[in-house]
């Protein structure tokens, strides 16, 4: 009898657990057709998606593993100059500046990641930003090399090749969106499959508990680390697309306040739900683009929406539905 | 060779000693209760033993390997497992999602990001079972926050299990619990310890729960080590009665 009971507990959430995921794969996979309908254009829906895979990224850590970053536009910026001074000065390939860009930013995110992940709480944060605005300056003031102030150009995206196919990502900005969706499903596969693993549930128990995870036996610290690593190579994945999505590396892209930014997309969002953030960087990017063509105050009105959200929605918007959707 | 031996412990922070030369030996398969009163240096003891905090000086050391030096999830490792005064759980995960971390990590698969069908299965019956040993079957699918103290309590110990440990420390196990529930995790230790043959130390407040299960008791008043015997050569210790039993009556 107690046996029934917890199979029916137990699988009740399980059965529509794929019906979020399906409603944005499908939402996605079809935007280029519907966007025009609603005013939209395929850039932003590319945009979207750019801000949705930081977002998420920081998310990894922050909502998966209880870790907050201030500091996480470095990564995405190191991503972003990666991709940018590869087509710049060293091969017209979009995938290996794709690949150079997500190295950079996430090998850089290793290594700073081992210093970072011993310290807790503001300091843990503190350090992030510390961490972050290094590389804002360096692209800042190195003017030769990064384009400094004004930011890198010189540089754009390049047809695909794959033997005789030529897929023109180019100047096509529909294949062009379709490319960053590829790319952007391919790491929110892994994260989700990473999420799913043993190593992601010690990743939720360190967010849950660190006493007891460590009681448990898990290495906290070896672990934080782990997440902050992967975090910043998929942070730099987005940079990498950000970066061939405008043909131009921004310093902005490195800024701190561009860290601000993820941490909302990601909270407004709901940052304990997978695609919570997704959802925040499509609110934030699509209000963006709206509102600033209207008054240069468009961060007062998303700063006022984020406050409303945080207030009256803790659990972010997509947080809010879920609560709904299941009792 | 005893399970667990501890050799001249002690902890100062600052100018306060709060452990002072303790030393203890735990055969296997005993069931050890600490006792004493408050700030008697009970929990900084068992902080010590743990790993929570290195001693100021002394040893530590578990079935003859010197631990003394190694941090909580290397004694882990060694088959040390515990529980908190204040109950330490996953609070927005179920009581299964609770254990199952624990059997995972127990197992060895916290780095491992992805496991076969057959150890999947392995992972998922020894869940169970350990739920079933501590009567949580029921409450499976509940999010522990949400269980009464007295289930969440078991649902740590529950934890604790999940790592099989050969040594079992728990913290002051009915801390805060009324008769009833004080009743049934009092069953559960003897049934980890007389049924599955844990050795197991706790300390304790309540003393029907430690004078019925313990084989030997050791008494810490002022950071020091008062007494140390079978509860018949305790209850009729004259300095223990002094100082802890009272004798005001």
């Amino acid at each position: 009898m107690s046996t029934t009971t917890i199979e029916t507990v137990l699988k009740a959430p399980t059965e529509r657990r794929w019906l979020p995921a399906a409603i944005v794969w499908v939402v996605l996979l079809s935007a280029p057709l519907w966007l025009p309908l609603v005013g939209g254009y395929t850039a932003l829906a590319s945009h979207v998606l750019v801000m949705g895979l930081v977002a998420m990224a920081l998310n990894f850590l922050l909502g998966f593993t209880g870790v907050m970053s201030f500091g996480h536009a470095a990564y995405f910026g190191l991503g972003v100059y990666g991709a940018g001074l590869t087509l710049r000065y060293i091969s017209n390939s979009t995938l290996l500046a794709l690949l150079f860009g997500i190295l950079l930013g996430g090998l850089v995110g290793t290594v700073l990641g081992a210093l970072i992940a011993r310290r807790r709480g503001v300091y843990f944060a503190m350090v992030t930003i510390a961490f972050g605005q290094i590389f804002y300056y360096i692209a800042y003031s190195w003017n030769s090399f990064t384009g400094g102030y004004d930011g890198l150009r010189g540089f754009s995206r390049q047809p695909l090749h794959f033997g005789p196919l030529v897929i023109d990502i180019q100047n096509n900005g529909t294949l062009f969106y379709y490319f960053v969706l590829a790319v952007f499903a391919i790491c929110i596969g892994l994260m989700a499959f990473l999420l799913a693993s043993p190593f992601g549930r010690t990743l939720i128990a360190v967010r849950e508990n660190q006493r007891r995870a460590r009681f448990l036996g898990i290495a906290v610290d070896r672990h934080i680390w782990l997440s902050f690593s992967i975090s910043c190579y998929f942070a730099a994945a987005a940079g990498a697309l950000y970066a061939l999505l405008n043909n131009f590396a921004d310093p902005m892209s490195l800024h701190y306040s561009l860290s601000g930014e993820i941490v909302i997309m990601a909270v407004m969002g709901g940052m304990r739900s997978f695609w919570g953030p997704l959802v925040g960087a499509a609110v934030f990017v699509i209000l963006q683009d709206y509102i600033s063509s209207m008054t240069e105050n468009w961060m007062s009105c998303i700063g006022l929406l984020f406050v409303l959200v945080v207030m009256f929605f803790p659990r972010g918007l997509l947080g809010v539905l879920q609560r709904r959707g299941s009792p | 060779m005893n399970m667990l031996e501890v050799r001249n412990a002690t902890k100062t922070f600052g100018s306060l000693v709060a452990v002072n030369g303790v030393s203890l030996s735990v055969a296997a398969g005993e069931l050890r209760a600490i006792i004493g009163p408050n700030g008697a240096g009970k929990t900084t003891f068992f902080n010590l033993i743990t790993g929570f905090f290195p001693p100021t000086s002394g040893a530590i050391l578990v079935e003859g390997q010197d631990i003394t030096r190694l941090s909580a999830q290397e004694r882990v490792k060694l088959g040390m497992a515990r529980t908190f005064q204040i109950t330490e759980i996953f609070p927005e995960l179920t009581v299964h999602e609770n254990v199952r971390i624990a059997v995972e990590v127990g197992s060895g698969f916290a780095l491992r990001p992805w496991i076969g069908r057959d150890a999947a299965a392995t992972v998922r019956r020894a869940t169970e079972e350990t739920l079933g040993l501590c009567g949580l079957e029921s409450k499976a699918g509940r999010s522990v926050g949400e269980l009464s103290h007295g289930d969440q309590r078991a649902a740590e110990i529950a934890m604790a299990l999940a790592l099989k440990p050969r040594l079992l420390l728990l913290d002051e196990p009915t801390a805060g619990m009324g008769e009833q529930e004080t009743y049934q995790i009092a069953g559960l230790i003897r049934r980890l310890h007389k049924q599955s043959n844990y050795t197991i130390v706790l300390i304790e407040h309540d003393m029907r729960v430690v004078f019925n299960l313990a084989d030997r008791i050791t008494v810490l008043d002022q950071g020091a080590l008062l007494a140390d015997g079978t509860p018949q050569q305790i209850s009729e210790n004259p300095a223990v009665q002094a100082a802890y039993l009272g004798t005001a009556e």
